[in-house]
């Protein structure tokens, strides 16, 4: 009995590191280190800047909408697929917010158009990807240009200044301040939490993450894969019809390209976070540190001096040192055997 | 909620039956006009070629696939097609063991658990806590991964063959079923955990359970099931009590079956 106990210790040993990599990880952490190193270098750069308030509360306004669609694709990423259509939701339910507040009178009506609008887009996309089976990023390119167009169509190429809405309480509450803090930042909280509940504790999350590690185990499991598909393209839609209406109210203008610089944005702010491409394995935390990168990059790179050209090289680097950083992280036996390769060179 | 803890009276004649089942996926007839009836307490080994239609025929009688005509019964009582799958089978307390592809790679095994019916509240959050508890507890008490390192929050990628068809016959315990389907649950298993699975089979008969067992290896199924079910192409070609033939006499057979001129003498 003793000798049996003597083997299993050994094993035991070896097992438990492990363990604790993987089950007790603090969620995203390499990337909330990337941030605060990136924190570090702009305060070493360019500390009348960084250690003020306004340029914060100048990230604070600008970056949440960005974030929001980040922590929507997070989901989208989590059941191993992609959304390419949301920048045309911020068209069109930007289109549908603007025009029910200023030619009907009716902000609150036009919140509800703008996320019902997206839900329509989102329902489509779901139902072409789920039903009919078309790759989400091919369709996803086809129902883009079809929504983008049809917003086009219908404001005319026109904007829509909505200098009307100042102060009014639908501003107040989604792009006024509270605590000197802007509004947004709240909002962008609040779906952080939300998001991550639903992606770690809640059916539908797990749902989301089977059927993004292999669809035959998640359809032999008993999850409907088709009714879980369409509500996540049809939530991710709702997200972006969200994210539109905040860059609307924050900015009281619509204009006919809005949204058009949010596509790489938002998706790297997902995989710099550190989900999977493959689907499956996906962090909130890691999306919520990805986005306020992407979204700090411009911004601090301008004030520390450095021409604004560098911008995308730069955001360019972080993104390729951030994924390779994931990959070694998730599969240290691709690491190794790199390491293998390149010491045979010499 | 799915496995309703007041087990329903044994008091049925087959578990399982179908009538002139088939399914097509498309222009392929993958299974026709299957009639088969399970024992209350029968195992009943599948067996066939490549492609025969044996991993069909038991998505079909488990909810994965739907068929394209016939009749199913369970617990001698008719099921509406139209409205079956996996969810209301593992309601009606049917388990299945898959050597590959019924463990998500990525995910723990509090997860793996319980995918498909997680204890949740209200709203349909998951109850973490209890998930772990039970899956530690089956992982423990059930399978003597005690001591091993493996605990509720392994990621199945991590683990062995072995471990992994460990894992799918506990989440079959404790799910309580009274009929267990195994498709093909040995393949690259090692003696040692092939013998684990086989005694698994045994404790299904001796606990009074059923099962349909599917196996490439003819020793194991000619000794362990009651009855075998052989499937040619889509279609039962034979059912044969393993009192009636040895196995010798078992092989013969289906080798003949390919041999153009034998398939008539059988
Ligand atoms: N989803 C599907 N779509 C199209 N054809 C399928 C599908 N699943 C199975 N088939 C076809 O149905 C037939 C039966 O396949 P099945 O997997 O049931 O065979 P099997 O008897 O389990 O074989 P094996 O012993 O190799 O596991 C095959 O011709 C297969 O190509
Ligand atoms: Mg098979």
């Amino acid at each position: 009995m003793s000798g049996a106990r003597a083997k299993e210790a050994p094993a035991a040993a070896a097992r438990s590191p492990a363990l604790l990599l993987t089950g007790r990880r603090l969620e995203g952490l390499p990337i909330i280190v990337v941030f605060f190193v990136l924190i570090g270098i702009f305060t070493a750069c360019a500390p009348r800047v960084f250690l003020r308030w306004p340029i914060y509360d100048s990230f604070l306004v600008t970056i949440p909408p960005l974030l929001i669609l980040s922590l929507g694709l997070t989901l989208v990423v989590a059941a191993g697929e992609i959304d390419l259509s949301f920048p045309a939701v911020i068209q069109f339910s930007g289109f549908l917010f603007a025009f029910c507040s200023l030619q009907l009178g009716q902000p609150w009506l036009g919140l509800a158009a703008a996320l019902a609008g997206g839900a329509l887009v989102g329902l489509v996309n779901g139902v072409l990807v789920a039903v009919v089976g078309v790759p989400s990023i091919i369709i996803t390119i086809g129902t883009s240009f079809f929504w983008s167009g049809v917003a086009t169509v219908l404001c005319g190429g026109l904007s829509y200044a909505l200098t009307d809405l100042q102060a009014t309480p639908i501003a107040n509450i989604f792009a006024g301040t509270l605590f000197g803090i802007p509004a947004e930042a709240f909002w962008a909280l609040g779906a952080a939490v939300v998001g991550w509940f639903i992606l770690n504790r809640h059916r539908f999350g797990e749902h989301l993450l089977f059927i993004g590690d292999s669809q035959t185990v998640a359809q032999v499991l008993g999850i409907n894969v088709v009714r879980e598909r369409i509500k996540l393209f049809t939530l991710m839609g709702v997200v972006a019809g969200f994210a539109s209406f905040l860059l609307t109210i924050q900015n009281l203008n619509y204009f006919a390209t809005q949204g058009q610089g949010m596509l790489l944005s938002a998706l790297a702010g997902v995989f710099i976070g550190g989900s999977s491409v493959f689907g499956g394995s996906a962090t909130m935390v890691g999306s919520v540190f990805g986005a306020l990168i992407i979204g700090m990059l411009d911004a601090g790179i301008v004030a520390t001096g450095v021409a604004g050209f560098w911008v995308e090289v730069i955001v360019g680097l972080v993104f390729i040192v951030a994924v390779v950083l994931h990959i070694g992280i998730e599969n240290p036996a691709r690491l190794k055997q790199l390491r293998r390769r390149l010491a045979f060179r010499e | 909620m799915a496995n309703g803890r007041t087990p329903p009276p044994r008091t049925y004649t087959n578990i399982v039956k179908a009538e002139n089942l088939c399914v097509s996926f498309g222009k392929v007839q993958a299974l026709s006009d299957i009639d088969l009836a399970i024992g209350r307490n029968e195992i009943v080994g599948l067996i066939g070629d490549n492609g025969a239609g044996k991993s069909t025929l038991i998505k079909a009688l488990t909810g994965v696939v739907r068929p394209s005509s016939g009749r199913l019964f369970i617990r001698d009582e008719p099921v509406d097609l139209g409205r079956y799958s996996v969810r209301k089978a593992h309601a009606l307390r049917f388990e299945t063991v898959y050597q590959e592809k019924s463990l998500g790679e990525k995910q723990p095994l509090w997860r793996n658990f319980f995918a498909g019916r997680q204890i949740v509240n209200r709203f349909g959050f998951i109850n973490v806590r209890e998930q772990q508890r039970i899956a530690n507890e089956i992982l423990q008490s059930h399978l003597g991964f005690r001591g091993i390192g493996i605990d509720a929050n392994s990621t199945v990628a991590n683990l062995s063959g072995g471990e992994r068809q460990g894992i799918a016959i506990g989440r079959a315990m404790h799910f309580d079923a009274d009929l267990i389907i195994l498709d093909e649950p040995t393949t690259a298993l090692a003696i040692k955990e092939v013998r684990k699975v086989l005694d698994f089979v045994r404790w299904i008969k001796e606990s009074g359970r059923a099962a349909i067992y599917i196996e490439h290896n003819l020793a194991h199924v000619h000794a362990l099931a009651d009855r075998l079910v052989v499937l040619d192409r889509g279609r039962i070609v034979a059912n044969i009590r393993p009192t009636d033939m040895d196995l010798d006499a078992l092989t013969h057979f289906l080798i003949a079956l390919h041999e153009p001129t034998a398939g008539v003498a059988a």
